[in-house]
């Protein structure tokens, strides 16, 4: 477990966090220049905090009021880089392996062949970096990051730079990672689908500092305060029930209804979670008829928050569970909706794609 | 073939070759630590340090070789305790050696300088995560992607050093077979009535190792680019 407390000045910047990692993956999220970049080098040890401790276990890695600070090649703790960072004068196997060398013996436990295997990487092993695609190059970080048996792994927006199709890709090997090596990870990243999607924990960051941070359905909830258009969403926990196989699409159960999904979402039964953002939830104050919109959730008016013309609604579903939706005032008074009232969240399922949902682990 | 030369004459050519593969040897580590720390580090009086390396490239010849004459004669600041050392510097090839090192050095620190900044200090940092200390980056990161700049350095330094002429004649004098390299062979061909021809023949012989030097730093250096291209 990492447990971080720093304070570093950079200009007028001022970063100032703490906070401690979970077993999985734990999220650092937040827009760019919030600081996340800056924890993940204090972190790995790439640079000085100007105050503060980190500790990794029982390991004090940091410690500016007894001037301890571990330099980063014997803190043991791997990083994948926004640009991969691949050597370009070695091979890929070669970079898979550089690390290992600097590894104690007793602590390679993780098996060259099955890292290869989980990234699908074998027939590039014999490539020269340079002729590999952006999530070629980023796999082959991941798995050199890997292959020097970290005790942390901190993955700093890797697939910022990809396409959102390399994404699709990629997310479900960042699963397989976490399931597979048992490496407590940090992951770095400003998309919330993401995030929602894989982060058992999630520590948000603004302008330097931590603003929230626990379970992703909670923490990632929507605040109508900044602009709720962009980033506002739900995390909901949801079954994955029968395949329409002839339509393609999959039911997600909930106590309060059914979403059907575009795509497959795993085996049946599977426990899953899945972000709806409030810009695709309509509100209906009566069970609708004769729409398009096949998703639904039933329950009732939780709040009303709202800001100029627009208002975030918030429903307690029934069951358990929350989910924003976001409309204009107008239309929340012309259907008289009150706190209290049963309200019918309508959710298209064409906005949902399978990258917004992960395993709920 | 080898009587092209008379014994003298390649006496001369041997002692150029010998005295320029030495100083370009002698003076390839502390190039190669001169230009990663100018590259990389900071730290007070970078500016005057380099502004002192890069000296004996804008001083005249002759003033550098009486400067190495003051530090390094037989009553020299340094020569008269290398001298109890029993290593013998003035008037000695080994003094040419240092003439010529002093001379190429500019030229192969600023070389292997540029060749250092080009590289992405990010790689070290990335190779320290994986595990390897500072010094294992360096020769594993640093070092391999500096190698074009690098043999460019020593070649421009081997270069100079066989060129090299006004130094080496102001410090250790012009002694054949012991400091009379192809410069100042020619030099004195030149100054004897009847020695234009053993003249024309060291000249060819200098045009003939010039260019083959150039031509092989081009090669591998063209090998060491591909190399890297194949993967920038």
């Amino acid at each position: 477990m990492i447990d971080v407390d720093v304070t570093r000045r950079i200009g007028a910047f001022c970063l100032r966090v703490a906070f401690q990692n979970s077993a999985g993956i734990t999220a650092l999220f937040g827009r760019s220049g919030a600081g996340k970049s800056m924890t993940i080098g204090l972190i790995a040890g790439l640079a000085h905090p100007d105050e503060g401790r980190i500790a990794l276990d029982a390991r004090l890695l940091v410690d500016t009021k007894s001037n301890v600070f571990v330099p980063s090649h014997k803190r043991r703790i791997g990083v994948v880089f926004q640009d991969s960072h691949l050597f370009p004068h070695l091979g890929v196997k070669q970079n898979l392996l550089f690390g290992r060398w600097f590894a104690p013996r007793a602590e390679r436990k993780i098996d060259f062949d099955a890292v290869v295997e989980t990234l699908g990487i074998g027939r590039l092993l014999n490539r020269a970096p340079a002729l590999l695609s952006g999530g070629e190059r980023q796999r082959v970080a991941i798995g050199r990051a890997l292959l020097s048996c970290p005790r942390l792994l901190l993955l700093d927006e890797p697939f910022a730079a990809l396409d959102l199709q390399r994404r699709l890709e990629i997310l479900p090997l960042i699963e397989a990672l976490r399931d597979e090596f048992k490496i407590p990870i940090v992951y770095v990243s400003h998309a919330m689908e993401e995030v929602a999607r894989l982060a058992a924990r999630v520590v948000v960051l603004d302008e330097g500092r931590v603003v929230a941070e626990g379970d992703p359905a909670d923490v990632l909830r929507p605040a109508v305060s900044e602009d709720p258009r962009f980033g506002g969403a739900s995390v909901l926990t949801m079954h994955v029930g029968k395949r329409d196989t002839a339509y393609g699409l999959t039911a997600l159960a909930h106590p309060a209804g059914t979403i059907w999904l575009a795509g497959p979402a795993g085996a049946e039964g599977q426990r899953v979670r899945i972000l709806v953002k409030a810009t695709d939830v309509t509100l209906s104050a009566a069970p609708p008829h004769g729409l398009s919109v096949q998703s639904m959730l039933r329950g009732t008016l939780a709040a009303i928050e709202t800001a100029g013309p627009l208002a975030l609604v918030e429903i307690a579903l029934a069951g358990e569970g929350r989910l924003a939706a976001l409309a204009t005032r107008r239309a929340i008074d012309e259907l008289a909706l009150h706190p209290g009232d049963p309200v019918f969240a309508l959710i298209k399922t064409a906005a949902l794609d399978e990258r917004a949902v992960g395993g709920a682990g | 073939m080898a009587d092209f030369l008379s014994p003298a004459e390649w006496a001369a050519v041997f002692l150029s070759l010998r005295v320029a593969i030495v100083a370009t040897l002698a003076s390839l580590p502390f190039g190669v630590f001169a230009a990663y720390a100018l590259a990389r580090w900071h730290f007070p009086g970078k500016t005057l340090l380099a502004a002192l390396l890069y000296l004996p490239l804008v001083l005249p010849p002759v003033v550098t070789g009486y400067v190495l004459l003051i530090a390094f004669g037989r009553r020299g600041i340094f020569g008269a305790v290398l001298a109890d050392l029993g290593i013998v510097l003035s008037f000695h090839w080994t003094g040419a050696a240092l003439a010529c090192a002093v001379m190429g050095f500019p030229l192969m620190v600023r070389a292997m300088r540029l060749s250092f900044e080009a590289t992405d200090p990010r790689l070290v940092e990335a190779a320290g995560t994986l595990g390897a200390n500072p010094i294992v980056g360096f020769f594993l990161v640093s070092l391999p992607l500096a190698l074009p700049g690098i043999i460019a350095g020593a070649t421009l330094a081997f270069a100079r050093a066989l060129g090299e002429f006004g130094a080496t004649i102001t410090f250790v004098a012009n002694i054949p077979g012991e400091t009379q390299t192809i410069a100042s062979a020619i030099y004195t061909f030149i100054q004897v009535p009847g020695g234009d021809a053993a003249a024309l023949r060291l000249t060819l012989v200098s045009i003939v190792i010039a260019l083959a030097a150039v031509i092989a730093s081009e090669i591998i250096q063209r090998q060491g680019e591909k190399r890297l291209a194949r993967s920038a």
